[in-house]
């Protein structure tokens, strides 16, 4: 390296103060507003009854801790997500890929997957718990059917933009299709796919809580319902509390997950 | 001595449900072993129909071509085809895209390998053989690319516009580099490319193509006196402009 100007440097420190800026901003928003909630409710300025405050958030967690409701309320919720998102996954991909093996097909299917895909699924929920009963795998399915559909379409169209000499290419080297889906289309999806795998985690915790709130006795949805029929929102608000921190957690995972896929590629560059 | 490939009486039509587009229309012409053959016409004519015909990707409408004197369809992989772009793909390495025609066709042992650890040495690519595309010059994808189609060692190589997606003094360089390649592993080439300097420079003869449907306008030798011909001192020798105005005009007229 060579010696750093002082202009350079000049520009390195103000980078790092916006940085300082940024992240003490961002601090300060939320603790503020903690600050503003807990006064509020112990001024009267608002109905802490209704409006819950920190502290009474706080003191809910830590008994639901101890009796550890909230580990296995929060546990099942966890389960659910990430059973309907693995199967989504897996549901997706396969669809995806039988609707480009078959272009007579995903013509034929286009007009349901639309209309399917528009369709605002917790008007599937009720159906679903009459169909399949109140149980988890119910909770389950309603996790898939909210996130299924946009990933079938989204992923099919991203196969379909595939350079198309890219496609021929494999052709002049006497390759089949199949050879064009697992050496072009499939590896050449990957970013899209990472960022479909984004979406769809928050979609199945949709679809997951809008289950819960009607067809459960255990999770996150369930004890939100529960709260709020109950008058209890100190337990509702820390029940969105602890769903705020799941799914910053799952999308901080996927993060991590790509994060480590492109340290990989670069692992083997020389 | 047979012709290496036979064309006649080639003609081919696309079909949409806007009609029929003629491309192609009774085009006759032989490549001897060993020759470098390019092809010119005015853009859109159907250069590349014809080439995909002749690798096979494309079925004749009527006529028939013959390589070594079996129809194409049963000889596909003696012909190595090399597209507009080079087309590496980055999530492979130099080395793995290179093989990518080995590895579909099942061919990777290691006498195999060996051929193509060598080209990689031949044309200094070696250095770069665990490197990604993205990391490489526009002239070294191309080399890279044309190992790739060597690597299934084709009697004949299809070239379409291949240096076409590259600037200027790349593309002089490269063609020399191709050329070369080629010489030197003793191919026989069809070059199509609507740069008239290029089929000057490259070529032993020129096939001067009519704008679509595309038929044959005429078929210019190329002699061009140089101890050691290469596409770069081609273009500087007397005869060439001789060559490029002819062409020039035939394809004007």
């Amino acid at each position: 390296m060579n010696e750093i100007s002082t202009a350079h440097k000049e520009y390195l420190a103000k980078r790092q103060r916006q940085k300082q800026l940024i992240r003490f901003f961002r601090l300060s928003i939320i603790l503020l507003f903690l600050l503003l909630w807990e006064i509020a409710a112990r001024k009267n300025w608002i109905d802490a009854f209704i409006f819950s405050s920190p502290s009474r958030v706080f003191f809910t967690a830590r008994d639901m801790f101890l009796d550890h409701s909230i580990i296995s309320h929060t546990g099942i919720t966890l389960l659910e997500t990430l059973a309907s998102f693995f199967l989504t996954i897996i549901i997706g991909l396969l669809s995806a890929i039988l609707l480009w093996y078959s272009p007579t097909a995903s013509e034929i299917l286009e007009p349901y997957l639309v209309i399917l895909n528009s369709l605002p699924k917790s008007a599937l929920a009720p159906l679903l718990i009459v169909w399949l009963g109140a149980n988890m795998r119910t909770i389950i399915v309603a996790g898939i059917s909210v996130a299924i559909f946009g990933m079938i379409m989204n992923l099919y169209t991203g196969f379909r933009e595939t350079d198309p000499e890219k496609i021929k290419l494999i052709y002049t080297l006497q390759g089949t299709r199949k050879d064009v889906l697992f050496k072009i289309i499939l590896p050449g999806t990957v970013p899209l796919f990472v960022s479909i795998l984004k979406v769809n985690i928050g979609l199945c915790l949709v679809g997951v809580i809008i289950g819960e709130f009607i067809g459960s006795r255990q999770g996150l949805g369930y004890l939100i319902i529960y709260g709020s029929q109950t008058f209890q929102l100190n337990l509702v608000i820390t029940s969105i509390v602890i769903l705020c921190i799941i799914s910053l957690l799952l999308y901080l995972a996927l993060n991590l997950l790509e994060k480590k896929y492109q340290n990989h590629r670069q692992a083997s560059q020389p | 001595m047979k012709p290496l490939l036979e064309v006649t009486h080639l003609s081919y039509a696309y079909h949409s449900v806007n009609g029929e587009t003629y491309a192609l229309s009774d085009l006759s012409f032989q490549v001897e072993q060993g020759e470098f053959i390019a092809i010119v016409g005015p853009s859109g004519c159907g250069k590349s129909t014809l080439l995909s015909l002749i690798a096979g990707l494309l079925q004749p409408e009527e006529g028939e071509i013959l390589l070594e004197g079996t129809p194409v369809e049963e000889a596909k992989t003696a012909v190595g085809y090399m597209l507009q772009k080079d087309q590496l793909l980055e999530w492979r390495t130099i080395y793995q895209n290179v093989i990518l025609g080995l590895e579909i066709q099942h061919k990777l042992n290691p006498h195999s390998t060996k051929r193509i650890e060598k080209m990689l040495r031949d044309y200094g690519l070696a250095s770069f053989r665990d490197a990604r595309p993205s990391q490489l010059s526009g002239g070294m994808r191309q080399r890279a690319a044309m190992i790739r189609t060597l690597a299934q060692n084709p009697t004949l190589l299809l070239l379409d516009e291949p240096f076409s997606a590259l600037d200027y003094m790349t593309r002089i360089s490269v063609c020399d580099d191709i050329y070369r390649i080629i010489k030197q592993e003793g191919k026989t080439a069809v070059l199509v490319t609507h740069d008239l300097s290029e089929a000057v420079s490259t070529a032993d003869r020129v096939i001067v193509l009519s704008s679509r449907p595309a038929a044959i306008k005429t078929i210019v030798d190329i002699r061009i006196d140089l101890p050691e011909r290469t596409p770069f001192l081609s273009r500087s020798a007397p005869e060439f402009k001789t060559y490029f105005n002819e062409i020039w005009k035939e394809l004007k007229s």
